[in-house]
């Protein structure tokens, strides 16, 4: 127990030997896809392409000039079947490009790349890299050349590859960091070139000592300058704060962004596209996406294109069982509830779980009991029954100066409380009513 | 958290199997361009329409194949819950409540089956009387009854049990809002109830029926702590520790006092600084006393041992619902505790203290809440 983490979280059971021994499969690219413009924090694009319009792979379909945004690619080789609005996993109707496959065979689209990366200069990696439409693959979106361009006056020294992966049933970054792991670290280095750091670090957690094996010989063999630093198992030591503390022992400040402190992190999954990006040429079309749960038939780490509605995936793995009732997208502690599986997978869906639950109507709330569980639990050192009872009555005031702002969200608290009240789902909404109330003090 | 399920389409199309599926997404796709030009043609017309929402073909692609519980994240518990933890503190009362059977007999079997009983109604009437839904599945009644029935003297009618436990209930916990939102603890107010009501039949102590006392002919007997702050007598340890003594129905063995709040600690269910501090403090402050006069005051082993403080430290002061949230507020609500304890045993009227300290820090607790709030993640206070 000598491994380096962060103070205070939870142990959640992890449910991930469903998949862990299971290799990435191709999944054949589907007949149809549906690509939604706005995949990322940020400004959303606008359509390039027409109804009825040929398309290749690879092709930039949607994109906007602005910095902080991030195009969207065609997934498949075909013509524009549709534009229009789809529903989106996150539960609303957004436009997207529906595509219909005319070709096995993919025609690709490919970025014009350097011969040789290491001679390029910084701006034209961060510029492929923005064109490649890559996004923080760990669940945020948020755009990585943006991330990849921190300000003149923040100096960056440190860069952190995130391996952990801490949400329970997910294995998508551990089957990619056991059979990528050359390409995942090529990606390191470039994104370290680009940053101009000397100090990569590794982030893994100890439940994945395979991957913590391959990742060091392979960092001995070719990377020395970089450091594998395996972790002890704690939920959310994937998030990007508690992550930079238990690594380096910086405590980036509240409101602030990890560059405040020196330190860059990004996903195992980024570091692979940027590789793909950048010694390929190829654009941000595919990802890797766990299908598993106890309510899906053969459980599998697949390797699928952007856009593919959830229900191939599914069908993929034996289809769900009979008595399977909850499906969402990502983890199970910050995942999203899918009311239907017509969806398509978004460059964020690191897994999709197929579960049986009891009825959740029927769970009993009982007062708070002020035991304390969630005060022990919560990773920003909040106190959640305070927050979300401030929440609750209104005292949006009294919510801010307790630190309401700075919940990452990860629901522990919720996680843990006999009363099984819903703090992180009320404080979620206490956030919420604040930045509405700010944002009218500002119109 | 219940939530919508999304059953919109009842057509008998088989969502396994794909290209039907698919075929159907075509028909409904290929129409909705033109649906979507309309509005600009019938302009003058354009009124809030919120029926054709319903209309919307592309519906027809997303028919729900089966209703999904939609709830927000997290999707996990850890499956702890209130009637748990509670039932867990009344399994961890059993060492204490057997020894008190043991060293007492039927007198103790009647009070605590009594006070138990007494709480459990009062809490079904007073849920009636509010009505909501009945309380007592959560075992807090429960332990509010036992924990009272502890700390009686086992010679206290057997009715004065049964008011203080509808004392305790009532006015103890049920008409602050019930579990969760009292602010004394309610088995120690039901005690200073009585104490208030019967000061005497609350200060007799009988022996326990073992071969020790079985020559002594004394029908009243002193505790430990009464006896040493009266007759300057100190009594052994061992009978300390094991509880051979006069004293309250469950505080009389250490022992098995100890074995249930070691139980507690271990699965989490109470605090350990509030023990450690509060139990801390006694040793540290009683024993610079006694260092100092020896001859006038008990030594800190004595002051651990005896009267309720294992019992007060472990279930008492540790009662989630009284007791502080935060880390730095469980240390000062248990060194408070400590201090008052030691001013009520050395220079009080009379022996015992825990329960006033424990109440006395109670009412402390929401302000100790209130200025304790730890510094959050990156938090920089001016």
């Amino acid at each position: 127990m000598g491994l380096p983490t962060f103070k205070k979280g939870i142990h959640p059971q992890d449910h991930k030997t469903l998949t862990n021994k299971k290799p990435v499969e191709v999944l054949p690219v589907p007949d149809e896809v549906f690509i939604p413009l706005q995949q990322h924090i940020g400004v959303s694009g606008e359509v390039l392409v027409e109804k009825g319009e040929e398309v290749r792979t690879g092709q930039v379909i949607g994109k906007s000039e602005k910095f902080v945004s991030s195009p969207v690619h065609a997934s498949l080789t075909g013509k524009v079947k549709a534009i229009d609005q789809f529903l989106h996993p996150l539960g609303t109707k957004v436009t997207m490009i529906n595509l219909e496959k005319t070709s096995d065979e993919d025609q690709w689209d490919k970025l014009s790349i350097p011969a040789d990366w290491q001679k390029a200069t910084v701006d034209e990696l961060r510029n492929l890299i923005w064109q490649a439409g890559i996004v923080g693959l760990g669940g945020a979106a948020f755009p990585t050349h943006v991330k990849l361009a921190p300000p003149r006056e923040k100096k960056i020294d440190t860069f952190i590859l995130n391996g952990v992966e801490c949400e329970p049933y997910l294995t998508a970054d551990h089957r990619a960091m056991l059979e990528m792991a050359d390409k995942i670290l090529n990606g390191m280095s470039i994104i370290m070139k680009i940053l101009g750091t000397e100090n990569g670090f590794i982030g893994i957690e100890n439940n994945k000592p395979d991957a913590i094996e391959v990742m060091q010989k392979l960092v001995t063999e070719k990377y020395p300058n970089f450091i594998v630093s395996p972790l002890q198992v704690k939920y959310p030591q994937g998030a990007e704060k508690m992550l930079i503390e238990a690594i380096v022992h910086r405590r980036v400040p509240a409101g602030g962004l990890p560059m405040d402190v020196g330190t860059v992190v990004n996903n195992v999954g980024t570091a692979l596209a940027v590789n793909n990006a950048i010694m390929d040429g190829r654009a941000l079309i595919e990802r890797i996406v766990t299908v598993t749960g106890e309510g899906v038939n053969d459980p599998k780490n697949l390797m699928v294109r952007i856009g593919t509605p959830f229900r191939v995936l599914i069908d993929a793995c034996g289809g769900m069982k009979e008595k399977a009732n909850e499906v969402y997208m990502g983890g199970p502690m910050m995942g999203f509830a899918q009311t239907n599986l017509d969806v398509p997978v978004i460059k964020a869906t690191s897994g999709i779980i197929c579960r049986e639950t009891a009825k959740k109507a029927a769970t009993k709330i009982y007062p708070c009991i002020q035991c304390g569980s969630c005060v022990t639990a919560c990773p920003m050192n909040l106190l959640p029954t305070r927050l979300s009872s401030f929440a609750e009555s209104g005292k949006l005031e009294e919510a801010e100066t307790f630190g309401i702002l700075n919940c990452i969200e990860c629901g522990s608290c919720s996680y843990v409380c006999p009363s099984q009240i819903p703090l992180v789902q009320l404080i979620r909404v206490g956030k919420l009513q604040i930045s509405e109330a700010k944002r009218k003090k500002v119109a | 958290m219940e939530e919508k399920t999304n059953k919109e389409m009842e057509d008998g199309n088989d969502p396994e199997k794909s290209p039907a599926a698919d075929q159907q997404k075509g028909e409904a796709s290929e129409p909705a361009a033109p649906v979507k030009k309309e509005p600009p043609s019938e302009e003058p017309a354009a009124k809030p329409k919120p029926a054709p929402v319903a209309k919307d073909p592309r519906d027809k692609l997303y028919k729900a194949d089966k209703a999904y519980i939609i709830s927000s994240s997290p999707h996990f518990h850890s499956g702890s819950s209130v009637p748990k933890i509670m039932w867990s503190v009344v399994g961890a009362l059993a060492p204490a409540t057997f020894m008190a059977i043991y060293y007492f007999g039927m007198p103790a079997v009647v009070m605590i089956t009594a006070c138990i009983a007494a709480a459990l109604v009062t809490e079904i009437i007073m849920n009636r009387m509010k009505g909501e839904s009945l309380t007592i599945n959560d075992g807090s009644a429960a332990i509010t009854g036992l924990l009272l029935a502890l700390t009686l003297p086992p010679s206290l009618p057997v009715s004065a049990g049964v008011l203080g436990s509808i004392f305790a209930i009532a006015i103890g916990k049920q008409v602050f809002g019930g579990l969760g939102y009292n602010i004394f603890n309610p088995a120690l107010l039901g005690r200073a109830f009585l104490q208030a009501s019967f000061p005497v039949a609350m200060t007799t102590w009988t022996f326990p029926n073992t071969a020790k006392y079985a020559a002594v002919d004394a029908v009243t007997a002193a505790t430990p702590l009464g006896q040493f702050k009266f007759e300057k007598i100190v009594t052994d340890y061992a009978d300390l520790f094991f509880g051979n003594i006069s004293g309250s129905l469950g505080e009389t063995s250490a022992l098995a006092v100890l074995i249930g709040g070691i139980f507690l600690l271990v699965m989490k269910y109470a605090d350990w600084r509030i023990p450690l501090s509060y139990m801390g403090t006694v040793f540290i402050l009683g024993g610079l006393f006694w260092y100092f006069s020896p001859d006038k005051y008990p030594d800190p082993l004595f002051h651990m041992l005896s009267g309720g403080l294992m019992l007060g430290a472990l279930f008492m002061a540790t009662d989630m619902v009284t007791s502080p949230i935060t880390n730095s507020g469980a240390w000062i609500f248990g060194v408070g505790a400590g201090i008052v304890l030691v001013i009520i045993r050395l220079f009080g009227g009379v022996p015992e203290g825990v329960m006033y300290s424990i109440l006395f820090m109670n009412a402390f607790t929401p302000m100790i809440n209130r200025y304790t709030r730890p510094r959050y993640f990156g938090e920089v206070r001016a």
